[in-house]
């Protein structure tokens, strides 16, 4: 019985884990467009040439 | 939600389909009309070729209900006045684009604005329906950008990035609180399945209470963050003093928190953070389906109306001229109108002589020609040569804020409908809260003020409402879907309810039962040469009339030296004399010769021919005879009310047999109108598109137009439907019918699960498994439920 001391703050730090992923996920806007998201894959050319990195995140 | 944004490539059926469609918008055409349905479209065509980006016809899917992606006439609103200059030596723009189907689109787009080299970025939002533009250089660059992309077939409305607040803010917020929820349900249970399992067993009373205390430790700050929009919404409502759905559940939280924290630290068997924690999620659930269905509605039509209205070009005294804002106008300014322009504010001609289409304003199919004095009314389109006009009111009195203010009036009196799902928390709640009282009273005569409290808080945990708080948006997301399917967009959460309820239809003419616009008549009166001969004079007008014909007469050659004579017709010299395509009146054609409706004809008029008539009819939308007479065999009372001529209407209710009819009817006549029928108990489901139907359209109990209708009737109706057909109505009824039904069958449902489990929990034999158990069983018996909507299709 004394495993749980540390098996329950390991699986309770990987679901906080899991939670923050996901926060951040939805404050840097990546669930903004979830319709274009979806389709925008398709299109996207291998010799097209990216958005610089700083331009990633822009007012909706 | 997404079923549109499927990108099969479609490129055999394009091909077979090519005879029949244009080959850039995808509209239906004529067999043999070419490619193309307008020379916008082949424009649009070699421009996305000459970008290198055909692809975008290989993977675009249509969307039923947005507009075709055809390229708009009208000129944008001007996109200077919107750029935004930052310091840096870079502009930005935001703006909203009107006519996105599909990712291709927002490929499309962005592809074809990045091969501009001084873009730095240029993003497409698909759920917003947003353009965010930043490039190197002036803000006056916006109006190239701008005109790339409306070369592509696609509207665009500028609009000030600074003025509009996030609309997807609460979204947000709510998706945050339903992850938080979410983690704790699942990790709480994880621990209370444990202590399930293994107390009273193997597992001492020691680590139970370690167990318990940690699941209060995940639970407590994630109740806290993720019951916050249940506590405010109470709180809100009590101090209303009235209560709400969401009062039971924040006492019933409340209270079961509390008692589980009691208990644990006096170290007792039971705790019920798991089931607090479930309860939130699936009630997060239900709010952020509901939520994301009407946040979904506000984008396009409300926003059209904000940002759509085009700067006025505005005279001055030494002949300049600008362009300001339309609320930056001032009375006695001299205004501009170029033709195919809509008129900024009300006032008079002051010079030039033109047609003027009122159909937005009264329904009124036919223009009226104006001359210098003529009064004309903000919102009516100037259609053949240019117009000076002198502002007489603006703002507030101008006919069009009249209009908007009997609409906010009749909208204010529709928020008094209460939803069904509220009507039952009403009565729901206080019944409840006496339940656990008498609970608490009859257990504490006999036993322990604790083992009291914690029955008391089991009732109260047992009857939350967590059925009810999905019973309605799950149902509601399925409905809005499966008309979404059918090129039907549903705006307001209470327009099902609304709908399922109608017994009165009440219609307008021009534009709702009618296609708006006249269609040649082929009664063999004249012949082809005949015809295209006519239609090469037509070319060179925007009269309604004269569209006509060229639609009769595709790729009609454009005759040369043809005048326009505003209100009358078109005259050209030949040597032989001069010809005339025009009115009865100024073709000289004698009163004896012609018979009839005197407004749908034109003459043509050669010399040394006799004199030819075309005639011309606002035909019925194809299937509006079959609609109302299902509509009749459904029950319900039909009412064609209409601002056109008394002829007109006439001739259109008897086609379609309605026998309550009434013409020349005053956007406050129709209000009033409605309100009588309302007033004598109808509930009426009003069908229209014009701009005088706006109010009547906010006062009626529901309301449906086709996406055709202008801008502010697509705001205030409850159902926009896309197409040529009218089945959209008696489709909008059927499924309200039905999920109304569905909505009553798992609220009974929810009371009958009520009615069984709270006998068990008065008598203290609810466990937390039991709670757990039933609380998640009810809540996916109702969405398997309403789920059987969508299927059969």
């Amino acid at each position: 019985m004394t495993g749980i001391l540390y098996l329950i703050p390991i699986a309770l730090a990987m679901g906080l884990a899991g939670l923050v992923a996901f926060l951040w996920a939805l404050r840097s806007g990546q669930f903004d467009d979830l319709d274009g998201a979806a389709g925008r894959v398709l299109f996207d050319d291998p010799s097209d040439t990216e958005p610089p990195a700083s331009d990633r995140r822009l007012p909706p | 939600m997404s079923a549109v944004t499927t990108l099969a490539p479609s490129r055999a059926p394009e091909r077979a389909a090519a005879a029949a469609a244009c080959r850039h918008c995808g509209a239906p055409m004529a067999r043999g009309g070419g490619d193309f349905c307008c020379s916008g479209c082949a424009g649009a065509y070699a421009f996305i070729r000459e970008l290198g980006l055909e692809r975008y016809y290989a993977g675009r899917s249509f969307d039923p209900r947005a507009r075709r992606p055809r390229p708009p006439e009208e000129p944008a609103g001007d996109a200077r006045l919107y750029a935004a200059a930052a310091g840096d030596g870079t502009a930005s723009l935001a703006s909203l684009v009107d006519g996105l189907h599909c990712a291709a689109c927002v490929w499309l787009i962005e592809q074809a604005l990045q091969r501009d080299p001084a873009v730095i970025a240029a993003r497409v939002n698909l759920t917003t329906r947003r353009l965010f533009l930043r490039w190197r250089g002036e803000a006056e660059a916006a109006t190239r950008m701008v005109r790339t992309v409306q070369r592509l077939g696609y509207r665009v409305i500028p609009y000030d990035a600074a003025r509009e607040s996030g609309p997807s803010e609460e979204e947000r917020a709510l998706l945050r609180a339903l992850a938080v929820a979410g983690f704790a349900a699942a990790n709480v249970m994880l621990l209370s399945v444990a202590i399930w399992a293994g107390f009273p067993g193997e597992m001492g009373p020691a680590t139970r209470d370690l167990l318990h205390w940690v699941s209060a430790l995940i639970a407590l700050p994630a109740i806290v963050f993720a019951g916050r929009p249940f506590f405010r919404s109470a709180i809100a409502a009590l101090g209303a003093r009235r209560t709400n759905m969401d009062v039971p559940i924040s006492v019933g939280v409340i209270l079961a928190t509390g008692m589980s924290l009691f208990e644990t630290a006096r170290s007792g068997p039971h705790a019920y953070f798991e089931s607090v924690a479930m309860l939130l999620f699936f009630l997060l659930v239900g709010r952020y389906l509901d939520r994301r269905a009407r946040g979904r509605v506000r984008s396009a039509a409300e926003h059209l109306l904000r940002f759509a209205a085009a700067p006025a070009t505005v005279l001055s005294a030494d002949g300049s001229s600008r362009r300001v804002p339309v609320a930056s106008l001032a009375v006695g300014d001299s205004v501009l109108v170029a033709a195919g322009e809509r008129i900024p504010a009300d006032g008079s001609v002051s010079q030039g002589r033109s047609s003027v289409d009122k159909s937005l304003i009264d329904g009124e199919s036919l223009p009226h020609s104006v001359e210098p004095g003529s009064d004309v009314l903000a919102g009516m389109l100037n259609i053949a040569a240019p117009l000076r006009v002198t502002v007489r009111a603006v703002g507030e009195r101008t006919f069009l804020a009249e209009v908007v203010r009997l609409m906010e009036a009749a909208e204010r009196g529709r928020a008094r409908l209460v939803a069904l799902a509220d009507r039952v928390a009403r009565r729901y709640a206080p019944a409840v809260h006496l339940l656990a009282l008498a609970t608490f009273a009859g257990w504490v005569i006999a036993s322990p003020w604790q083992t009291a409290l914690l029955n008391a808080v089991a009732v109260l945990i047992i009857t939350c409402p967590c059925a009810l708080g999905l019973a309605v948006p799950v149902v509601q997301v399925i409905a809005c879907n499966r008309l979404f399917r059918a090129g039907i967009l549903l705006k307001s959460a209470t327009a099902l309810e609304r709908l399922s309820e109608v017994d009165t239809v009440v219609f307008d003419k021009t534009g709702t039962l009618t296609r708006g616009r006249p269609e040649l008549c082929r009664d063999g009166s004249f012949g082809q040469e005949d015809l295209r001969e006519a239609a090469s004079f037509a070319v060179h007008s925007r009269h309604p009339l004269s569209r006509a014909l060229c639609r009769a007469a595709p790729g009609a050659r454009a005759a040369e030296d043809v005048e326009e004579h505003p209100g009358e017709g078109l005259s050209r010299s030949t040597p032989e004399g001069e010809m005339r395509l025009g009115s009865r009146r100024w073709c000289g054609v004698s009163e004896l010769a012609a018979s009839g409706d005197a407004d749908l004809e034109l003459w043509l008029v050669r010399p040394g021919l006799a004199s030819l008539r075309f005639r011309f009819e606002d035909e019925l939308r194809p299937d509006a005879v079959e609609t109302v007479s299902r509509l009749r065999a459904m029950g319900k009372r039909l009412v064609l009310l209409s601002g056109d001529r008394a002829e007109a209407v006439g001739r259109i209710a008897s086609e379609l047999g309605i026998e309550e009819w009434t013409a020349r009817v005053s956007p406050a006549e129709k209000c009033e109108t409605l309100r009588r029928l309302s007033s004598v108990g109808d509930r009426v489901l009003m069908v229209g598109d014009g701009l005088n139907d706006g109010p009547a359209l906010a006062s009626a109990h529901v309301s449906i137009s086709p996406s055709s209708a202008a801008d502010l009737c697509q705001t205030a109706a409850d159902v926009i439907f896309q197409g040529a057909s009218l089945r959209a109505v008696t489709e909008v009824l059927e499924v309200a019918r039905r999920s109304e039904r569905l909505v009553r069958e798992n609220i009974g449902f929810a009371i009958l699960y009520n009615l069984a489990a709270v006998p068990l929990a008065i008598a203290g034999m609810v466990t937390p498994p039991l709670a757990a158990a039933a609380m998640s069983g009810s809540s996916i018996a109702v969405v398997a439920n309403a789920l059987r909507l969508g299927r059969r299709a």
